[in-house]
């Protein structure tokens, strides 16, 4: 199985803060991989230079075989890598429509001209556009708050937007950053069950998660993290057995 | 030609000493906020007619001593446009601090509005420009080919007292590190047991204390006031924070310095009512190739 | 399935919404009709003007998010322009419009270029400083007639039709409005319209919609510098002299406040503001120089109190939809319920 994302050597550095150090992943396509650890072990900036937040201090990333290193964050979401937000970033005055429908802008063809005359081609693409966007909302379970300001949304709601706007891009891979953070056990469920859709359809999820539960459950490969280091990967019933694991992330021996 | 140009930059630290004071009170704002307060310059202006009226009232019929006056009217003046400003604060930023940056920004305009309309309607001030009570005598040295008066001489030392004051304030003192932290992360400050809105409280104080100094010094030196005199002055103390760094005192200085020679030269090349365009032609450079300052850091975005 | 269900009511809007603003036009094309007063027609089509540069600013404040205090430039632009043209060089008004939106479009650029990647508060006050660069431009030139600006500016003329009255210049900015408003409504329901809302919601989200937020960003700041190039290129002809004091910070400061007070982003909040902005000070003409002080307090008010403006988009969705909840069961009700929803909140799309 090839790669789909991967690292090679990548480091990040904030004035005297090593926020990552020599890190090289792999994320198979297709899979369902997990990222854990501690807090402030560097997960999130990760993230943040595999989606074009940070320019990585040295290293590469390479998508899909080409390389993507330091390449700005629109584009790269152009690419078909798309994320979520550790705290949830919703467009809170737009509606939850209209957050999913940004969620499509590079699907949206229509030039200026058509846009200003209203030509049949601008209302059709507009058309299917809406209609991907409600399915996607009814793939999360939110097609009747549609209409709400996405500001309006309790928490767990919010979660599950998100995820609705990364889908309607069609994404290569999904990058969720704490997908179940904050919410009831209920939501839990919900958000696994989505999770799991989502990688059944084909698409690659990597997913920090602290949620060693859910983590076990859906993961098919986990990569710890440890002071910007990775000091495990694997399956998910190995990595949970390293005695480095254990030391760095639970503190403890864990039945 | 050597000499016109060094006149020229004697000219510009002098004025860059206006700029830099008003620099740094918003820069200090700045700092704390992340707001610009287009109403600064204007408590700067609200503060020469303040003291106008001070020293219109206590000078009638005095001439003798007129400088020991001036030196405490000044600091009453300070105090005054100091309160003034953390007024402001608390009526109308602080209700505000959690609105759209572009809210606030709209509210300081309307502040800014309120001010200079407001000494417009008000008796005895108005729209014509006020002639000071005093004015700088011409006595002063001579340095190479160029005269300078001690009046010049004093307002720098007296704008660079302050900033040393200032910037002790800020690094040295308990307060200061208070700032510092308020002004780096609010949140964690608050944990900390800082009282966040005192400490921006203070920050508006100091901000309009130090523009009431420029103030009652660009009265006594250029000798006339008006009611749109902060609006300028507001733009090209902006200028002269962005030029050096804004959030930073040490940038606010050197940036007002710097406009304030740049503007000389421009001024003297291409004429007085070119004063605008020079300055923002700075600013746009400035903002085009190295848009923190010259002594601004970039600092890491959480994401 | 529910996306039926939700388009048959959106239709249903639309169809009403359609009603409702065919009944405003008609009513406000026959103002002039209703009064022959040339000082209350005067006022009604600064009204307008002031109407079709708050809708140009509402692209670049409104949908963008970034504050522009120099929008006044533009607006300067493209009067002096169709002025010196029109009277040097004998252009017709029309063809003048051109020249005009293009200096427009490109000091746009190359203001916008450098700076629209910044941080918002560096933007408005370098918008700031072009108005006051522009407007001592204006003084200064002599081509631009110093001081005293230019004069005796030809009437325009659309074919054979000489338009030299007030009320004929009501009627040619009455179409300049509507067509503003047609042009950001259709910007506003398309991908521009969202990107530029993703933008002023928050810019880091945006990007990760695969926005490239600096482009967007100089699309609005140009969409807005050609609308308000051509609304000075008409404000010329229906002025016949021009001078430098009418495009400074003041005037900028006008357009700002339409748009703020009227309400951020919103088509019918923004004209509305315009209006109040332009019938303001006339009513309280008595308070003479105390009209911009108490003008300034109740901005500050406003801003306190409604951040956004007076008629945001989607102000009253919460009460459209409570009515819809009360009278939504009955037939007789239904057509008024959509009527009620369709004033207070248009829909901004349709799925």
């Amino acid at each position: 199985m090839t790669a789909v994302l991967e690292t090679e050597h990548l480091s990040l550095q904030f004035g005297g803060v090593n926020a990552l150090s020599d890190l090289s992943i792999q994320i198979e396509e297709k899979s369902l991989h997990a990222i854990i650890g501690p807090n402030g072990a560097g997960k999130t900036s990760l993230f943040n230079c595999l989606t074009g937040y940070y320019r990585p201090t040295s290293g590469t990333v390479r998508f899909q075989g080409s390389e993507m290193t330091g390449l700005d964050a629109a584009k790269v979401a152009g690419l078909g890598i798309r994320r979520t937000f550790q705290n949830i970033r919703v467009f809170p005055k737009m509606s939850v429509l209209e957050n999913v429908l940004a969620g499509g802008h590079l699907r949206a063809t229509a030039n200026l001209l058509s846009i200003i005359v209203a030509s049949p081609g601008f209302r059709r693409n507009e058309r299917q556009l809406h209609g991907e966007a409600m399915t996607s909302l009814e793939f999360v379970g939110l097609a009747d708050q549609w209409n709400k300001l996405a500001g309006d949304l309790p928490y767990g709601m919010r979660k599950r937007m998100e995820l609705a706007r990364v889908l309607i891009a069609n994404p290569v891979v999904v990058l969720l950053d704490e997908p179940a953070a904050g919410v009831s056990s209920v939501e839990r469920e919900e958000l696994s069950r989505v999770i799991q859709r989502i990688h059944d359809q084909g698409t690659c999820v990597v997913m920090i998660e602290h949620d060693v539960e859910l983590v076990m459950e859906i993961a098919t490969d986990v990569t710890v993290l440890d002071n910007g280091r990775i000091i495990a990967s694997g399956q998910p019933h190995d990595v949970r057995k390293n005695p480095d694991v254990i030391r760095a992330y639970m503190g403890r021996e864990r039945k | 030609m050597v000499s016109l140009l060094l006149n020229e930059i004697g000219n510009g630290i002098f004025l860059g000493a206006f700029f830099g004071l008003v620099a740094l009170g918003y820069s200090m704002v700045y700092g704390i906020l992340r707001l610009i307060n287009f109403a600064h310059g204007d408590f700067y202006m609200v503060a020469a007619f303040v003291s106008y009226t001070i020293l219109g009232a206590v000078l009638v019929g005095h001439s003798r001593g007129q400088w020991w006056t001036v030196l405490w009217v000044g600091i009453l003046v300070m105090i005054i446009t100091g309160g003034l400003a953390m007024l402001i604060n608390q009526l109308v930023y602080r209700p505000m601090r959690r609105a759209a940056i572009l809210s606030l920004m709209i509210a300081a305009i309307g502040l800014s509005q309120v001010l200079e309309n407001g000494v417009l309607v008000t008796p005895n001030w108005g729209a014509t420009y006020l002639v000071y009570p005093v004015t700088t005598p011409a006595a002063g040295f001579n340095l190479g080919s160029n005269h300078y008066t001690w009046g010049q001489l004093i307002i720098v030392l007296v704008s660079g007292l302050l900033a040393l004051g200032v910037y002790f304030l800020v690094s040295r003192t308990l307060l200061g590190k208070a700032m510092r932290a308020v002004s780096e992360d609010r949140i964690a400050a608050t944990l900390m047991g800082i009282n966040v809105d005192l400490v921006i409280g203070i920050v508006f104080f100091i901000g309009g204390a130090l523009a009431g100094a420029a103030a009652v010094m660009t009265g006594v030196y250029y000798g006339q006031i008006d009611y749109l005199m902060g609006f300028t002055v507001g733009l090209e103390a902006f200028t002269a924070a962005v030029l050096g760094g804004i959030g930073n005192i040490g940038g606010a200085v050197l940036g007002g310095l710097i406009l304030g020679i740049v503007q000389s030269i421009g001024t003297g090349i291409f004429g007085a009512e070119w004063a605008i365009v020079v300055a923002f032609g700075a600013l746009v450079l400035m903002l085009w190739f190295r848009p923190t300052g010259l002594l601004g850091e970039r600092v890491a975005r959480r994401m | 399935m529910l996306a039926r269900r939700v388009r048959a009511k959106v239709d249903g809007f639309k169809a009403m919404r359609g009603g409702i603003v065919v009944a405003v036009v008609v009513v406000a094309a026959l103002i002039p009709q209703m009064t022959q007063n040339q000082y209350y027609l005067g006022v009604a089509f600064q009204a307008e003007m002031l109407m079709c540069l708050a809708l140009g600013l509402n692209i670049v404040v409104g949908y963008a998010g970034m504050l522009d205090l120099g929008f006044a430039a533009f607006f300067a632009i493209g009067a002096y322009t169709t002025g010196i043209l029109s009277t040097k060089e004998h252009w017709s008004i029309i063809a003048s419009i051109v020249p005009g939106v293009v200096i427009a479009v490109v000091c746009a650029l190359i203001i916008g270029f450098p700076t629209l990647r910044l941080r918002s508060d560096y933007l408005a006050v370098v918008t700031l400083g072009f108005g006051e660069i522009i407007q001592t431009i204006a003084i200064n030139l002599n081509q631009t007639g110093g001081p005293t600006g230019i004069y005796a500016i030809p009437a325009l003329t659309i074919g054979s039709v000489v338009v030299n009255s007030n009320t004929g210049y009501y009627y040619v900015f009455f179409v300049l409005v509507i067509a503003f408003a047609l042009f950001s409504t259709r910007l506003r329901g398309s991908r521009l319209g969202r990107a530029w809302l993703c933008i002023r919601e928050d810019e880091d989200a945006a990007k990760a919609m695969g926005i490239n937020t600096n482009h967007y960003k100089l699309y609005a700041y140009v969409f807005g510098a050609v609308l308000g190039s051509i609304t000075g290129s008409l404000y010329a002809p229906a002025l016949t002299a021009i001078s430098p004091a009418s495009f400074g910070f003041s005037e900028s400061l006008l357009i700002v406040m339409a748009v703020a007070i009227g309400g951020l982003g919103s088509i019918w909040g923004v004209m509305f503001g315009a209006a109040v902005v332009e019938v303001f000070p006339e009513v309280f003409r008595s308070f003479a120089q105390a009209r911009l002080l108490v003008f300034g307090v109740l901005l500050v008010f406003l801003m306190i109190v409604r951040p956004r403006g007076l008629f945001p988009e989607r102000a009253f969705q919460g009460a459209g939809t409570r009515i819809r909840a009360l009278l939504g069961r009955t037939k007789i009700a239904s057509p008024l319920l959509v009527a009620a929803d369709a004033i207070v909140a248009p829909p901004t799309e349709d799925p």
